[in-house]
């Protein structure tokens, strides 16, 4: 069996951001348009080949709607397989979107105040894409570590006193993450003598009593890394800092990143711990709702005491993951689809606000104020050459819309997305599977919450809004048409999110029908043959 | 065997606890080496201890009779990522050595 071109393409997504990231490291920083340019375009392919994905899983090109490609053609679980579904192309697709919209931000200065931000930008986005792709739990250690190794020099990008303050710690918080993860990975290995999760996936029934708690002990170690990661709480205070201190387009795609931790508990828990699993049926899925619960509350008392609109994003970031959890921690599959659409939403309008905070931030301080400083601390004797040309028009009343926007996103009110995505949670934990069954506590219970974070959510969002667009005459800031274009372009996703709910969930139900049958990825991976064999 | 190794990689991992919830850089630094030795033992005797079994072996088919080589290759893959990211913190300690003035993790000495 020969491979068509089709198939090669699953690679892309992790070989053309190390391509191009390798390619821009010799490019000296004087060539800066050309790096640029050399991004972009490799972003936008990206975005293309994500769409291509999305095509391909939901258009039944593959059966059971995944794709599966086994790295140097080794058979499963012996190599090292990818496997690409609607999840993973949907995210993919996110991802990209949101490396446009941050891109495109950069290139007026930020990208400008440091070394190697375009290198660095393609190794964070080849961590993540690898992230969403693989289905080896080892690799995925491989591929968090480029996505932070990247990550740490995003962060500290524009060296200041802010960054490297939150860079201290945020480095050293990971790095333990990074160990408890291999511990996870290596009692794994113990307890079932494959990284592979779909072999994984086949195996936990036929463990004996032993093997089966050692297993539960590994995912419980293994799980804390994928906690720290998604900012779940009490695993999560490093999160507002480091926000706050990235620069805007950073946080836009550290954002995803928290969603990064998020889709792997998705991913590992739907698959072994799914109702086929025998005697570990649902295991956690209890503490995952907790978990979710108190994070959703911690984020919306963070939301209301944040000082500044970096924290607050922050804290609305930690909200998201939080509910996130408690959704996979439910256990329904419908309550998935509807969280899988909040993920959607809420991830475009935090990174939007992301890259909002800075604009807000001009209409206090004397435009640019805050670029100055950075440079100043990075040892740049001049200043990049301004931007010529004029500002956008009505500067003021752009960013009080999208404020609006972003704030009614993520605090789901109506009209946006945001509202969608929260009614339908609400329908979906008021109709629980199976005839006659009515909502429980718990249902009730998360509900309550997140009425009650997305009240603190406003109320903090207001506040800001009216300090920031009411307190006092102010002059409108400079905008530049390549500051805003990207926030526009976030918002208006969400907007589109919102007129093709339809489509959108229609797809999402066909994405959780498949999340929710493992047996289908067993099939699909472990029978997946080699190139140059016939196949079954 | 199984015991001392134990030992070894406990006392290796709490030691390495106390230096990281330590205030200067440089206790952090020593702690993360030092968990990170633990773990990369620890992934090592998952694999189950084996004395002189060879890993690999052509013409060999009883499993009992080899050591695991997974373990070995992710040991080994471990050890250059852990290696690789504490240069890449000990840069950034030495940055904000520079910068703030002070090796305390916090960037500053606390107010007492």
């Amino acid at each position: 069996m020969s491979m068509g071109w089709l198939e090669h393409l699953i690679l892309a997504p992790v070989l053309l951001p190390l391509l191009t990231g390798a390619l821009l490291i010799p490019v000296g920083e004087s060539h800066h348009r050309f790096k640029f340019a050399v991004n972009l375009l490799s972003v936008l392919t990206m975005l293309g080949v994500a769409l291509m994905l999305v095509a391909l899983t939901d258009g039944g090109h593959w059966p059971g709607g995944m794709g599966v490609y086994l790295a140097a053609n080794w058979a499963a679980p012996f190599g090292i397989t990818l496997v690409v579904d609607r999840l993973s192309a949907m995210l993919l697709t996110l991802a990209a979107l949101i490396a446009v919209a941050a891109l495109l931000y950069s290139m007026q200065s930020w990208s400008r105040i440091g070394v190697h931000f375009h290198s660095l930008f393609q190794f964070q986005l080849m961590g993540i894409n690898g992230a969403f792709l693989t289905h080896d739990l080892f690799n995925l250690f491989v591929f968090f570590e480029v996505m932070l190794a990247a990550s740490y020099g995003l962060l500290l990008h524009g060296y200041n006193m802010p960054r490297i303050r939150a860079g201290l710690q945020y480095i050293a918080i990971n790095l333990v993450a990074s160990l408890v993860f291999l511990i996870g990975v290596a009692l794994v290995y113990a307890a079932a003598g494959t990284l592979n999760m779909a072999d994984l996936a086949g195996r936990v029934v036929a463990l004996d009593a032993d093997d089966l708690m050692l297993l539960k002990t590994a995912m419980a170690v293994l799980v804390v890394a994928f906690l720290v990661k998604g900012a779940i709480w009490p695993l999560g205070f490093w999160l507002p800092t480091a926000y706050a201190a990235a620069s805007p387009p950073v946080a836009a795609i550290f954002v995803l990143m928290t969603k990064v931790g998020i889709y792997v508990i998705f991913r590992v828990w739907l698959l072994v711990f799914s109702d086929a699993a025998g005697a570990v049926a649902g295991f956690g899925r209890e503490a995952l709702l907790w978990g979710g619960m108190a994070t959703i509350a911690f984020g919306a008392v963070g939301m209301l005491s944040a000082q500044e609109q970096g924290r607050l994003a922050g804290y609305a970031a930690i909200v998201s993951s939080g509910t996130l959890l408690a959704v996979l921690g439910y256990g329904q599959a419908s309550v998935v689809t509807a969280g899988l659409f909040y993920l959607l939403s809420s991830t475009l309008a935090i990174a939007a606000f992301m890259l909002l905070v800075e604009l807000n931030d001009r209409i206090r301080s004397p435009a640019a104020a805050m670029l100055a400083v950075t440079m100043e601390a990075f040892g740049f004797e001049e200043s990049p050459q301004q931007p010529v040309g004029r500002g956008i028009p009505a500067s003021l009343a752009f960013l009080g819309l999208f404020f609006v926007a972003c704030a009614l996103i993520i605090a789901g009110l109506p009209p946006l997305s945001g509202f969608v995505a929260k009614f339908g949670l609400f329908h979906a934990l008021l109709n629980p599977d199976g005839a006659g069954a009515v909502a429980g506590t718990m249902a009730w219970s998360l509900m309550a919450l997140l009425l009650v974070s997305g009240l603190a959510a406003i109320i903090a969002f207001m506040r800001f809004g009216v300090r920031t667009f009411w307190a006092s005459p102010v002059a409108p800031p400079r905008l530049q048409f390549m500051e805003a274009a990207p926030v526009t372009l976030l918002v208006l996703l969400c907007v589109a999110l919102t007129i093709q709910a339809g489509p959108v969930f229609a797809y999402l139900e066909r994405t959780s029908a498949v999340l929710h049958q493992p047996g289908v990825y067993v099939q699909r991976v472990l029978a997946q043959p080699v190139v140059g064999e016939e196949g079954p | 065997m199984n015991a001392i190794l134990a030992l070894v990689i406990g006392v290796l991992f709490g030691s390495g606890i106390w230096l990281v919830l330590r205030p200067r850089t440089f206790q952090v630094i020593m702690g993360l080496l030092l968990m990170s030795y633990a773990v990369n033992l620890f992934i090592f005797i998952m694999g189950r201890v084996t004395v002189g079994k060879p890993p690999l072996l052509d013409g060999l088919p009883e499993p009992a009779a080899m050591a695991d080589p997974l373990p070995q290759a992710l040991v080994l893959t471990a050890i250059v990522i852990g290696f690789a990211t504490t240069a890449l913190y000990l840069v950034m300690m030495i940055g904000s050595r520079g910068v703030t003035g002070t090796d305390h993790v916090d960037g500053q000495e606390p107010e007492s």
